[in-house]
């Protein structure tokens, strides 16, 4: 299930001692801390699109990932679609989810909490109507996103509480949701 | 150019604990004030504020609270009597109607300008206000044009508001007593909420402050704590000073009609927009109230169980709404201000000494700032957890008045 290999030190496999590090080491080179995410995607027919990644920009340089990782989106069949792939909502509901977790693994490093498991459900609530064009006071997006945690910790439910509240607050995708972002689309003539 | 060996900038309760301190040391010195004695608490804070903590929590070196009420919470006018009475108390040797332009280095000290002459000294302690700037969050330079924009500083009394209806942003001790005034006072109120520290008022019979006093929290020093910068950016507690006692939390201020949203984001046109993360910062809130109070139950039942109310049941947990807005239109709600409750922060900018770092925050150990004969006072946790209270001013200013003590014999002593 843990692919990384909790060492002797680690309850969950995160290194929390490196992560400490670099926050010391960023704060003194603000200049390193700015990073650039970045992916590719290309259509491939029909509302079937692949997402690959391979880089980011991020201490200065570009940074190459281990290999190139692909994600492919697609829509369901009651969209007329083919089914081959998550729609790209469900894409960002496993970002959260990912996100989360993540955040959660670590909070629990460093707070000495040993986990057992944690499994979440994401739901999000969308009335088709928006992105369909039939109620202009319908948002195309989410109108709710519920996630729901079971974990299984040695710790008390307070503390796992905690931990999930304050895996929130340093949560980048939760951000994301939450709050508003400028986008800019242009097109390369 | 007069000479003295100390300036102490600023006639509040930590400039007077100062120079009652200097005092006793004979260290001769004067104290500059732009205004009167206790210029901030009569010219800029609202009406009905009382203190947060209670009468007798106010002892300050020489002097304490003596009358009838100890357990009461000063009003506005009670405190500049009080700090009043100090001054008068401990002789000190301000000047009033005094104002700071310039502190600069020179080849014995520092020379002060001021409007009423210039101070040729060794020695200069920054005892004007940790919180005398209102801090604006980057969004407020957006906001529209048509709605009035006011601080907790310029706020005065509910006339102040223009429009039926007023978005408070911040529900720390300030944003939540002003939506609490104005709701009161009629206005529909809706209030931004960010991360807040939620305590209720008392607990088990006792006040919070007392407790928490009791417990030795406020004892607590810059190396008790495992992170001091967020220690001392901590917003205040979601707290009022009332002749009732009562606790100002988003339950409450949900009863008075008060309709909470998350944090201000953004401006959009004529509408705000708010976080989607209230639910978050209430659970926060919650959770870190609960650990505080376990923290005082187990004080409690092992110094003073029979002293106490048993742990009635927990407190009620933040009611949320449902489907908190995340959109107000500022036009249709009749929104005619914005009260920004966004925190405060200290007045640097007559220092032409480079003691800041790359953010603009001054830069110091426990109150001694890294430039010779130059200290601060009254920082949030600036020496230990009560340094920002009037209470907190007396152990302060004792230790600092020692070190310059020594800094003037020539010594180095160590700090903290």
């Amino acid at each position: 299930m843990n692919e990384q290999q909790p060492s002797t030190s680690q309850l969950n496999g995160v290194d929390v001692a490196a992560i400490l590090e670099a926050r010391e080491s960023l704060e003194a080179a603000p200049e390193a801390a700015n990073f650039r995410f970045a992916a590719r995607s290309r259509w491939l027919g029909g509302v079937h699109t692949r997402m690959e990644i391979d880089q980011f920009f991020g201490l200065g340089e570009i940074q190459k990932r281990s290999r190139t990782f692909t994600v492919d989106s697609d829509h369901p069949e009651v969209f007329a679609a083919a089914d081959v792939a998550p729609t790209p909502v469900e894409l960002v509901l496993a970002g959260l989810a990912g996100c989360l977790t993540a955040g959660i693994a670590s909070v629990a490093e460093n707070r000495e909490i040993e986990l057992r498991s944690v499994e979440a459900t994401v739901e999000g609530d969308m009335n088709l109507h928006g992105i369909l064009g039939i109620d202009p006071e319908v948002r195309n997006g989410f109108s709710a996103i519920r996630v729901t945690y079971d974990i299984d910790a040695e710790a008390s439910t307070e503390d796992i509480e905690a931990l999930v509240a304050q895996s929130q607050k340093r949560s980048a995708v939760f951000d994301v949701i939450t709050n508003p972002t400028n986008v800019f689309v242009t097109v390369n003539s | 150019m007069k000479t003295v060996t100390t300036v102490i900038i600023g006639a509040g309760h930590s400039g007077l604990a100062m120079s009652h301190c200097l005092a006793q040391h004979a260290i001769e010195h004067v104290v500059l004030e732009r205004g009167k004695v206790a210029n901030t608490w009569r010219t800029e804070r609202w009406d009905s504020l009382r203190l947060l903590t209670p009468n007798w929590q106010s002892r300050l070196p020489g002097y304490e609270y003596r009358g009838p009420d100890p357990k009461g919470y000063r009003t506005l006018a009670e405190t500049v009597s009080f700090i009043d009475e100090y001054a008068q108390h401990v002789g000190a040797p301000v000047e009033e109607r005094t104002t700071v332009l310039s502190v600069k280095r020179s080849s014995n000290g520092y020379v002060v300008r001021t409007n009423r002459g210039d101070w040729q000294c060794r020695c200069v302690v920054l005892a004007n206000g940790a919180m005398t700037v209102p801090t604006l969050p980057k969004v407020a330079a957006n906001r529209p044009t048509f709605v009035k924009s006011i601080t907790v500083r310029d706020y005065k009394r509910p006339h102040d508001i223009v429009g039926a209806s007023v978005l408070v942003v911040g529900a720390s001790a300030s944003g939540a007593q002003l939506a609490e005034e104005l709701a009161q006072a009629g206005y529909n109120v809706v209030l931004s909420v960010g991360e807040h520290v939620r305590v209720p008022r008392s607990y088990r019979g006792h006040d919070i402050l007392w407790l928490m006093d009791a417990a030795g929290y406020f004892d607590h020093g810059i190396n008790d704590v495992d992170d001091l910068l967020r220690v001392r950016t901590l917003p205040s507690f979601q707290l009022v000073g009332s002749s009732s006692g009562r606790t100002v939390d988003l339950n409450r201020l949900q009863a008075l009609g008060v309709k909470i949203v998350g944090r201000l984001t953004s401006f959009r046109d004529n509408t705000a927009l708010f976080s989607g993360n209230l639910h978050n910062v209430c659970r926060l809130a919650d959770l870190k109230m609960q650990r505080l109070l376990r923290t005082l139950d187990e004080w409690i039942d092992q110094s003073m169980p029979d002293g106490s109310s048993p742990v009635a049941g927990c407190l009620q947990p933040t009611q949320v709404p449902e489907d908190p807005d995340l959109v107000l239109d500022l036009k249709a709600a009749s929104v005619g201000t914005i009260l920004w409750a966004t925190g405060m922060r200290p007045d640097y900018s007559f220092i032409d000494v480079p003691i800041f770092d790359e953010r603009g925050r001054l830069k110091h150990d426990g109150g001694v700032i890294n430039a010779p004969g130059l200290y601060t006072l009254g920082l949030p946790f600036m020496r230990r957890r009560k340094s920002s209270l009037i209470d907190g001013a007396a152990d302060d200013a004792r230790e600092l008045a020692v070190h310059m003590v020594g800094f003037l014999d020539g010594r180095r002593p160590r700090v903290a």
